[in-house]
């Protein structure tokens, strides 16, 4: 890979109150990459996904997005830069269809191509077009998942970040999405920075991974490398592959 | 019979105003979870911005049909209130926007006291009239409708479907509601949550000054304190119908002028409020998500 970089944080640390959840971490992802971050729970991931969004922000450190600094950019302008995110749980807005939900999506190009794009969504999860005009609140937490996965994807994004999309997921349909994101990459180039208890299906899947101890970066390296690695696999492997 | 039918016909007009009045509150407290105290007073406000708008026409303009008259006011006082209120929750409620709870309540509470002392010193502290401007009155069958409340009522019916509309229908009101529903994930789609809360304030304000605009037609007189009686009868029937629900508001509002005038008229007319008032004691004691409210407790 000698793209060019899209995402880099560095020396990042963020806090919730006096707890410091990020102790000094930097993470790069270059375009066409699909990049994921393996950790315990607790370990930051969720938190390092929101801080690249500027919500919290990072007290020191800086995010750079297409070579712009946005680490003190409020939320709404960095999801103008198209950075979509599934975040951690999901946060489907629970009294709108889910039709609505995808409409929200596309709120950056006035729903320009809301058309076209709904039904690519359609076709990727056929659930959802069976329950587009069932309120969010009332989806199973799986069907919830994809309508989150769905929802980012209706941004266009540039750097699609997940948190966690096998949540909750049927094996079956876990793999499906990750087939998914492994077309939209190989046939768009859609770069995806992704968080995943599911740490082997991750690490097949991706490019290249970081691995995050208690607020910091602990390793990184290929997809293939962290596999093979005993360390990662005796903390993130163990109990086998799915 | 007829009597019944009068004070129900009475009521409806009454309820239309405040119901204009409490969509102002049910919004405000859907989308960023807070009373706001002074929309009683901006109420009131938008109702002397449509006499002074009426008293120009009259003397600079020498006078004017009406319709176009009222119009005038309309329009006028809805720009002007909304000015108000989209700069008071910019310079007082925004800066207050996660601090604790009571915090932006107490600021509410005075700005509603410094902006009726403003009007009382501004306006004069006594009251003010306001000649009939429509008088007409049918009688059909023993029951009199006066051309005021008719235009009240179509006046609130085509507000309420248009504001209807932009809710349910467009990219602003699905970026309201979205606000209201997670405002984070609001963020995260690229909606300007700030912006977005200041337009609600908006809408809210411009609401209420056609409310203070017929408010002034139909009783032909306001002063300084009118915010808040009818303030918190607008609130009682956003409560009522369960803050935070639009329709909620609007049915709270037509029960509570239909409480409000058939007590006047088979009980005492002096205890009017007091009615109201118990109402509003009672929901809170006994289903304080109201009628169409979701039980959301944890939010009062
Ligand atoms: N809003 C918050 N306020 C205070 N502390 C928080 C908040 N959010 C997260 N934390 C703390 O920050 C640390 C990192 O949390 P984070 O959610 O980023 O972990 P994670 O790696 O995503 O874990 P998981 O795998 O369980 O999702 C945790 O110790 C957590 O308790
Ligand atoms: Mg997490």
């Amino acid at each position: 890979m000698t793209a060019e970089t899209l995402l880099k944080v560095e020396g990042v640390e963020t806090f919730y109150g006096n707890i410091r959840a990020l102790a000094g971490v930097d993470v790069e992802v270059k375009k066409g990459e699909i990049v994921s971050l393996i950790g315990a729970n607790g370990a930051g991931k969720s938190t390092l996904m929101m801080t690249i969004c500027g919500s919290p922000q990072a007290r020191v450190g800086t995010v750079t997005f297409d070579g712009q600094d946005i680490t003190r950019m409020p939320t709404h302008e960095i999801a103008r830069l198209r950075i979509a995110q599934s975040p951690e749980g999901r946060r489907i807005f629970p009294r709108m269809t889910v039709y609505e939900n995808l409409q929200m999506g596309a709120s950056l190009d006035n729903q320009k191509f809301f058309n076209e794009d709904v039904e690519k969504m359609f076709a990727l999860f056929p659930r959802l077009k069976e329950r587009q005009f069932q309120r969010g609140g009332t989806l199973s937490g799986g069907e919830q998942q994809m309508l989150a996965i769905a929802r980012a994807l209706m941004a266009r994004p540039k750097l699609l970040m997940l948190d966690e999309p096998s949540l909750g997921l049927a094996p079956l349909v876990s793999k499906q999405i990750f087939a998914a994101i492994k077309l939209l990459n190989e046939t768009q180039g859609l770069t995806v920075f992704l968080v995943e208890q599911n740490a082997f299906a991750a690490l097949k899947l991706s490019h290249r991974a970081y691995v995050l101890v208690n607020g910091s970066i602990t390793m990184s390296g290929s997809g293939a490398e962290l596999l093979a690695n005993p360390e990662v696999r005796a903390a993130y492997l163990e109990g086998g592959a799915h | 019979m007829e009597y019944f039918i009068q004070q129900l016909i009475n009521g409806l007009t009454l309820g239309s105003i405040y119901g204009l009045i409490a969509i102002g509150y049910t919004m405000v407290y859907g989308i960023i979870g807070m009373i706001n105290f002074a929309h009683g007073d901006i109420f009131m406000l938008g109702g002397f911005a449509g006499l002074i708008v009426y008293l120009l026409i009259m003397t600079v303009f020498g006078g004017a049909p009406i319709a176009v008259a009222l119009l005038c006011m309309l329009i006028v006082a809805m720009v002007t209130t909304s000015l108000w209120n989209w700069s008071i929750e910019r310079v007082a409620y925004r800066p207050l926007r996660g601090s604790f709870r009571l915090a932006p309540l107490i600021t509410a509470i005075g700005v509603s006291i410094a902006l009726s002392n403003f009007i009382q010193v501004t306006q004069g502290p006594r009251n003010k009239p306001i000649p009939q401007m429509v008088n007409s009155v049918y009688t059909i069958q023993g029951i009199s409708i006066s051309l005021k409340q008719i235009v009240i009522v179509v006046i609130t019916v085509a507000l309420l479907a248009a504001f209807w509309y932009i809710v349910e229908k467009t990219p602003l009101g699905r970026a309201q509601r979205a606000t209201e529903q997670d405002r984070k994930m609001a963020a995260l789609l690229g909606i300007d949550v700030d912006r977005t809360i200041s337009i609600t304030f908006v809408m809210g304000a411009a609401l209420a000054a056609v409310a203070g605009t017929m408010f002034l037609m139909y009783y032909g007189v306001i002063v300084f304190t009118d915010g808040f009686v009818p303030g918190v009868k607008a609130f009682t029937a956003a409560v009522l119908g369960g803050i935070g629900s639009l329709p909620g508001a609007v049915i709270g509002g037509l029960l509570i002028g239909l409480i409000e005038s058939l007590w006047s008229a088979y009980f005492t007319i002096a205890y009017k409020d007091v009615a109201t008032f118990a109402i509003l004691a009672f929901v809170l004691i006994f289903k304080p998500s109201g009628l169409l409210g979701r039980p959301e407790v944890e939010k009062v």
